[in-house]
């Protein structure tokens, strides 16, 4: 990539206590690219995430905002950095309709103290617009969050960190939790929000999730890199073998061949 | 990719599309159930006794109905919060046998003591609400304390000031006049003679449905109730909100103590007791979760209203009195069913 990248970390680490969780991690994601950090449990992904997200300033190393040098206070400077995080969790509430949700938090009032009114048409107007641009056509945005599938729930997590800002989203484990027709759909959402110039940061322990909508993978394994790759350098069995690490490769060479 | 649609994944997306019909939205409303019981309720007492749909006896089931429902408003808006306030019935009393203590007793000033009345209610209420927020304990437990406190000194301080578990003789203090013109008077509607609390509850029920559903407040005690970790993510001030919602039953308790004050001039000591459950049964009726994030301050208004009607009705219709308490049980297991039931459709596949 030329243009200056949104974010980057060079050689960052972190110590907790006597514990080094990372160590010497190099890496950036810029607009309209797709960073998929990969590990499996225990590999430093988690670290790298909360790093990035500011819950955990780094220990060493630097990190650069628009090719400046910054350290997140906390999650709330990355959130007005433009680094928004969609946890597992998602921090919705299921029993509220979609666009409750969607501003949750954040809701456009009129008027000053107990007498402020919220702009609810124009809330629901909006809601249904950004899900729109994420290619989500809901029919009613009254309809309660939880009756949405979790591949949709997840988008419009997705959707609502774009629309209050966010310029990098970091994924967690989007598609763990779900099933191999919704995890399609939320790779969808993920290459629509890579397609409208976002930086995503895709971290998950599936490389068969990573692969068809990744820029570049960066795997970890107990807290080092073992590499930077572009999808052009390198198959989806040669990164399965990395993340695995040599072990039960056979099964796991079976495991593609079938998916 | 898999090429996808938008009902893609969901064997059940064609049943979404039908939920959106209009009648059926109206159907799902967390009110409707507790409406459609209401006039039942209503029809058959009013075919069943004479006296039911006379406007004397129209007036008074509206009355009972209206002291309940002021009170069920409020605690509707703790219990979507996620919360309960059981001291919310002793506060009835407290907030009237203060004022009765402060005027009758000590001669202040009527106004300067239901003022001094009201910020003392307001104290209790956050002191609830703090406790709650700060040690995690469930406002069950929390509450149940401050119930039996304040029953304790209802009963026990009324007795040390005035020697009888009552506090009389309201209507010799001056402004007495003034109050019952706000908080007792009687207002003729189409040949009802209406007590003025029906009014206050109206209105009360008017705002705290419009507070709910159109203001970011309203948004934040959904969210608190429903999933409160979320409510933390994305930044809502929970405990602000939480404590105001303990202080706005409280608040409530305190108006409740005013209308019956200045109705009859005299408080019991006994006030109030027994009847904090009765508001969570008008809430439950009215389609509130008992475990949070749902519910409506109309639908805890109809309960209410349900409630009056049915403890009035039985007097009409000559019935034990006692087969109140049978039917109001038999209501709250049927609301629970039907609850629980909104509540899997409206999808918890969190």
């Amino acid at each position: 990539m030329i243009a200056t990248p949104i974010l980057e970390v060079r050689g960052i680490g972190k110590v907790y206590g006597s514990v080094i969780a990372l160590s010497d991690i190099s890496t950036s994601v810029g607009a309209g690219e797709v960073l998929c950090v990969l590990g499996d449990n225990g590999a430093g992904k988690s670290t790298l995430l909360k790093v990035l997200a500011g819950v955990h300033p780094h220990s060493t190393g630097e990190m650069l905002l628009d090719g400046r040098a910054i350290r997140f206070t906390g999650p709330r400077h990355a959130l007005d950095a433009g680094i928004a995080t969609v946890y597992q969790d998602l921090a919705i509430v299921p029993l509220m309709p979609v666009w409750r949700n969607f501003f949750l938090g954040a809701e456009l009032s009129s008027g000053v103290g107990p007498f402020s009114r919220m702009r609810v048409k124009e809330m629901r107007a909006i809601t249904l617009a950004q899900l729109g641009r994420m290619g989500i056509d809901l029919r009613d945005v009254d309809q309660p969050i939880g009756t949405l599938s979790g591949g949709e729930r997840q988008s419009v997590a997705i959707a609502r960190a774009i629309y209050f800002g966010a310029r990098v989203v970091i994924l967690d484990e989007p598609t763990s939790a779900l099933g191999v027709k919704q995890a399609g759909v939320v790779l969808r959402y993920v290459a629509q929000a890579r397609d409208r110039g976002l930086g995503v940061v895709f971290v998950t322990h599936n490389p068969h999730h990573a692969y068809p909508v990744g820029d570049r993978f960066l795997v970890l394994n107990r807290g080092a890199s073992l590499g930077e790759f572009e999808k052009s350098g390198i198959g989806i069995q040669e990164l399965t073998r990395l993340m695995a690490g040599g072990a039960e490769l056979d099964s796991l060479a079976r495991e593609i061949e079938r998916g | 990719m898999t090429t996808v649609d938008t009902a893609v994944g969901r064997p059940g997306a064609d049943e979404r599309v039908a939920a959106t019909h209009p009648v059926t939205r109206l159907l799902r409303r967390p009110e409707m159930g507790a409406f459609l019981a209401a006039l039942v309720i209503f029809g058959y007492f009013s075919l069943s006794t004479n006296a039911f749909l006379t406007p004397a006896g129209a007036a008074t089931w509206l009355y009972s109905a209206s002291l309940f429902g002021i009170m069920a408003v409020a605690v509707a808006l703790l219990m979507i919060g996620g919360e309960f306030d059981l001291s919310a019935g002793a506060m009835t009393g407290t907030t009237g046998l203060l004022v009765g203590a402060f005027t009758t007793q000590w001669g202040m000033n009527l106004w300067l003591a239901m003022l001094l009345s009201l910020l003392i209610a307001l104290t209790v209420g956050a002191v609830n609400g703090l406790l709650v927020v700060k040690t995690g304990i469930p406002s069950f437990i929390v509450t149940l304390a401050t119930f039996f406190i304040l029953q304790g000194v209802n009963l026990a301080g009324t007795k040390l000031i005035t020697g009888q578990v009552a506090i009389q003789g309201m209507n010799l203090v001056p402004g007495f006049e003034a109050g019952k013109a706000i908080f007792g008077s009687t207002i003729p509607v189409l040949g009802l003679d209406l007590k003025v609390s029906i009014f206050w509850w109206i209105g009360l029920t008017a705002v705290a449905s419009w507070f709910l559903l159109r203001t970011r407040y309203g948004n934040w005690i959904f969210a608190i109730g429903g999933q409160l970790q979320s409510a933390v993510q994305t930044g809502i001030p929970v405990r602000r909100t939480r404590i105001g919602l303990f202080m706005g039953t409280a608040a409530a308790g305190w108006l409740v103590g005013m209308l019956s004050l200045f109705d009859v001039a005299t408080v019991q000591a006994t006030t109030g007791i027994g009847q904090e459950f009765i508001y969570i049964i008008c809430a439950v009726v009215g389609g509130c979760l008992l475990t949070g994030g749902y519910g409506s301050a109309i639908g805890a208004a109809l309960g209410a209203l349900i409630y009056g009607m049915i403890l009035q009705g039985i007097v009409f219709a000559q019935w034990d009195n006692n087969w109140l308490k049978a039917f109001l049980g038999g209501m709250l297991l049927l609301a629970v069913l039907v609850n629980l039931s909104v509540r899997r459709q409206a999808g918890v596949r969190a």
